[in-house]
């Protein structure tokens, strides 16, 4: 029996399919995976690796468009895959549970959050109502949350976001389950925040001796919570150890090359290059006597440089991107482009002052129109700013196409036809093909995985030493600042807090809201995390 | 370029159309009987063996034999003859009214869409009012002003159809208008018609076409209780609504004519909806880019 080898879960050879289309496709090869009581692993790969599948399968549960052809899925010694649906129902949410990347979509906005967290148990019939509230309360105590005895009865709008994923995990424990699927259930936060959450799912999973999977695409996050990692890639697994071995010395090519993204970083220019655009000054509020959510701003970018701006999300740094392109006015201020001075609203700009500076969105998806092919979309720019037309424009098209290094084959197709990666390259060629002296990328790599960005920051490197842009680069990630800057602006509810060349802003002394951005960073060291919680805790000790 | 070439499929053009060879059982039922009835109303003239207007018979309510297939009306004319010409007449005016409705509707909930603000409110507001009186009422009193000829039925019927038709393309254009595919156009300085032509009606137009279908039911459904009132089609034009009509006095003599009218509306409506339920089905995997 498997429950004489001790193992909690044990997936053996499991094979899944899943269909697109009428045609079916493997999305796990045969995947084995053995976890023990109070033991927490992490799933590591890109998106579409099947970490998620895997994860789901522990389950026992199986997206509706897929199938199981092979393998098996034991729990505590039971045949989940075996079990009827109505008693695998009873082991879900009492002994095995789940908490979703998105809880802002995973709760019922019109219900309280302490009658949601006690569901579970009261449809079990495993506690009496009194008592489940209880148990919920201590739950919440035991995650952190600022005032657990009433926070329940707020709404999920009401609490901030890393709130309620906490109380999602609150939801998730509940019951005492001995198995909890987490699925990336930081993704969507900010970093600050991040490090808040991963601490405290990290205690209560510890206290309670809870075994858990903890699925995400970021290393440094699993090296804070497993105690054993396993890389899957094309849903199989590609290498599996414990957490020190595994970031000390990766054995797998796949694995070294997934450790490698994090060191890209751009070479020191040397400075003085003249100023494109200059801010003074500058403020922004929505609405007539709204807050503000930009106060004094004065920045320049450098021509052919990188002006890195960092923050939270909040912070005020896409309104920020905006008010350059545009598309808000600002209320006081001034921008200056190449010494002359900018129209502030986007009806007043010119064709060519509309062509020199060129916003590129966060999401692809959103922002190329599904209806047109790529050679359309590339080309519109082209017709528009240049007015190129035929033979031309199809030539410069392709042209466009070998420097976002896809080719011109992919002219033909659909945003849909393409991965996340390539539509963004798509996205940065819609930019490009109207030759701007300056691009705006708002957080163009945040939605990809770890290897695509790394191939679109080098990308938009070569092409800033090919063409001489500069980039306005909105991000909240550290790391993508040390690949792709050369300046750094650091803001925080809507004002700079500190800004200057990305040596000076990255190394100490720092602004104490740099402090905080540069520290809840997770390293990949596995202690990185236990070593934050230790400096806070003593500075705030020190402080009191 | 080896990371990302690998990620997505290579789907040739040809998935994407709508072909009919996927089309589902009910579907192709909807497309053979909507074809038949279009043959009947091209080729009325054909296929009738007497006249619209024709009294063929001295007898008025003769019951079917091998002449008049479906008996006679009260006037001695053929039903049969006249079921066919209605088709003609049914059909032709629930088409027009449903292209100008969607022409005037649908061009000006997306603009109304795009442009937003003052001009959004004040469009929407003036078609709430329109849409506040019942329907049917309104068309009646309309007609009565206007006098019910041909061409002020089908511009009646499809001014008040096209607040219906501006409530639904305004309301998935909003959806459009809202996508950062949208703002990038702004931001290269496009101008309203290439927005719209462009970027908003080829991600709308599969729910409008399904719209549509729909709306084109409801336009002969509309036509068929106007002329059942007696304001619609006027005599001595066969339409299906004036046969309902005219046989529904008998209806309590036992005699059941009326169903064959009435029974070739309700079969046009339900084939119709069959297509539009498969496009809709088809429309929205698209979309998904499936």
């Amino acid at each position: 029996m498997a429950s004489d080898t001790g193992h909690l879960l044990e997936i053996r050879g499991l094979r899944i399919e899943g269909e697109s289309d009428g045609q079916w496709s493997t999305l796990l090869h045969g995947v084995d995976l053995t976890l023990r009581r109070g033991e927490v692993l992490g799933l590591v790969g890109e998106s579409g690796a099947g970490k998620s599948t895997l994860g789901l399968a522990a389950l026992g549960h199986i997206r509706p468009g897929c199938r199981i052809t092979g393998g098996s899925v034991r729990f505590d010694g039971i045949d989940l895959l075996a079990l009827p649906e109505s008693d695998r129902l009873k082991l879900r949410g009492s002994r095995i549970s789940y908490v979703a990347q998105s809880a802002a979509a995973s709760f019922n906005p019109a219900h309280a959050l302490l009658p949601q967290t006690v569901e579970t148990a009261v449809q079990h019939r495993l506690m009496p109502l009194q008592t489940a509230r209880q148990v919920a309360v201590a739950q919440y105590r035991r995650l952190q949350l600022p005032k657990p005895d009433t926070i329940g009865t707020r709404y999920p709008h009401q609490v901030s976001g890393g709130q309620l994923q906490r109380v999602m995990t609150a939801m998730a424990m509940h019951c005492g389950p001995d198995l909890i699927v987490f699925d990336e259930p930081t993704t969507a936060l900010d970093v600050t925040t991040q490090v808040e959450v991963l601490a405290a799912i990290r205690e209560a999973v510890e206290a309670r001796g809870t075994a858990a999977i903890y699925i995400t695409h970021d290393l440094a996050v699993v090296a804070q919570m497993a105690h054993r990692i396993m890389v899957m890639r094309h849903g199989s697994l590609v290498e599996e150890a414990p957490t020190s071995a595994i970031l000390a010395a990766p054995q797998e090519e796949y694995t070294r090359s997934l450790w490698a993204v994090r060191e890209l970083v751009k070479p020191d220019q040397p400075s003085a290059a003249a100023p494109l655009m200059t801010i003074e000054g500058l403020d922004f509020s929505y609405g007539r006597n709204g807050a503000k959510a930009l106060e004094g701003i004065t920045l320049t970018i450098p021509r052919g440089r990188t002006l890195a701006v960092v923050g939270e999300s909040g912070s005020g740094k896409s309104t920020l991107g905006r008010v350059i392109a545009g598309l808000n006015v600002p209320t006081a201020g001034r921008i200056t482009l190449d010494g002359q001075s900018l129209p502030p609203a986007l009806r007043l700009r010119s064709r060519d002052l509309r062509r020199r500076i060129q916003l590129v969105h966060q999401s692809a998806d959103t922002a190329l129109n599904p209806r047109q092919t790529v050679a359309e979309l590339i080309a519109r720019p082209l017709e528009l700013f240049h007015r190129l037309r035929g033979r031309a424009t199809a030539a410069r098209v392709n042209e466009l196409l070998d420097m976002i290094e896809l080719g011109p084959r992919y002219a033909d197709r659909l945003p849909s036809e393409l991965s996340g990666g390539q539509k963004q390259r798509v996205n940065i060629a819609r930019g490009l093909a109207a030759g701007p002296e300056l691009m705006i990328c708002d957080e163009v790599t945040s939605a990809l995985d770890q290897l695509v960005q790394e191939g679109i920051l080098r990308m938009l490197l070569d092409l800033q030493a090919q063409l001489g842009i500069s980039y306005f680069f909105i991000t909240h990630d550290i790391s993508t600042v040390r690949a792709i800057a050369d300046e750094v602006v650091v803001m925080n509810r809507g004002r700079i807090v500190e800004s200057g060349p990305r040596a000076e802003v990255l190394s100490p002394p720092h602004h104490p809201y740099t402090e905080l951005l540069l520290g809840s960073t997770p390293e990949m060291r596995p202690d990185w995390l236990t070593d934050v919680l230790a400096a806070r805790k003593a500075g705030q000790q020190a402080e009191s | 370029m080896q990371n990302n070439s690998q990620g997505a499929p290579a789907v040739s053009r040809r998935r994407r159309s709508l072909s009919i060879a996927s089309a589902s059982l009910a579907a192709r039922i909807g497309m053979i009987v909507v074809l038949i009835y279009l043959l009947v109303a091209l080729f009325a003239p054909f296929l009738a063996p007497f006249g619209e207007a024709q009294v063929a018979s001295s007898i008025p309510y003769a019951p079917p034999d091998g002449t008049f297939l479906l008996g006679t009306d009260q006037l001695g004319r053929d039903q049969f003859s006249r079921l066919i010409y209605g088709a003609r007449n049914s059909m032709g005016i629930a088409l027009a009214t449903t292209l100008i409705s969607f022409t005037v509707g649908g061009l000006v909930g997306v603009i109304s869409a795009v442009l937003g603000g003052w001009v959004d409110q004040l469009i929407s507001r003036l078609v709430d009012v329109i849409m506040a009186i019942p329907q049917l009422i309104f068309a009646l009193i309309l007609l009565s002003i206007a006098g019910s000829s041909i061409p002020n039925l089908i511009l009646i019927i499809a001014l008040l159809d096209s607040t219906r038709v501006f409530r639904v393309s305004r309301s998935v254009a909003m959806n459009v208008a809202a996508m950062e595919f949208i703002e990038a156009a702004h931001l290269r300085g496009e101008r309203l018609p290439w927005i719209i032509r462009r970027e908003v009606l080829p991600n709308i137009m599969p729910t409008l076409v399904a719209e549509f279908g729909l709306r084109f039911c409801f336009a002969f459904l509309t036509i068929s209780a106007l002329s059942f009132l007696g304001l619609g089609i006027q005599p001595p034009t066969a339409d299906w609504g004036s046969m309902v009509r005219e046989a529904s006095a008998l209806i309590a003599y036992g005699n059941l004519t009326l169903f064959i009218p009435a029974g070739a509306i309700a079969v046009l409506t339900i084939s119709v909806n069959l297509i539009v339920d498969w496009f809709l089905d088809k429309a929205s995997g698209l979309r998904n880019g499936q």
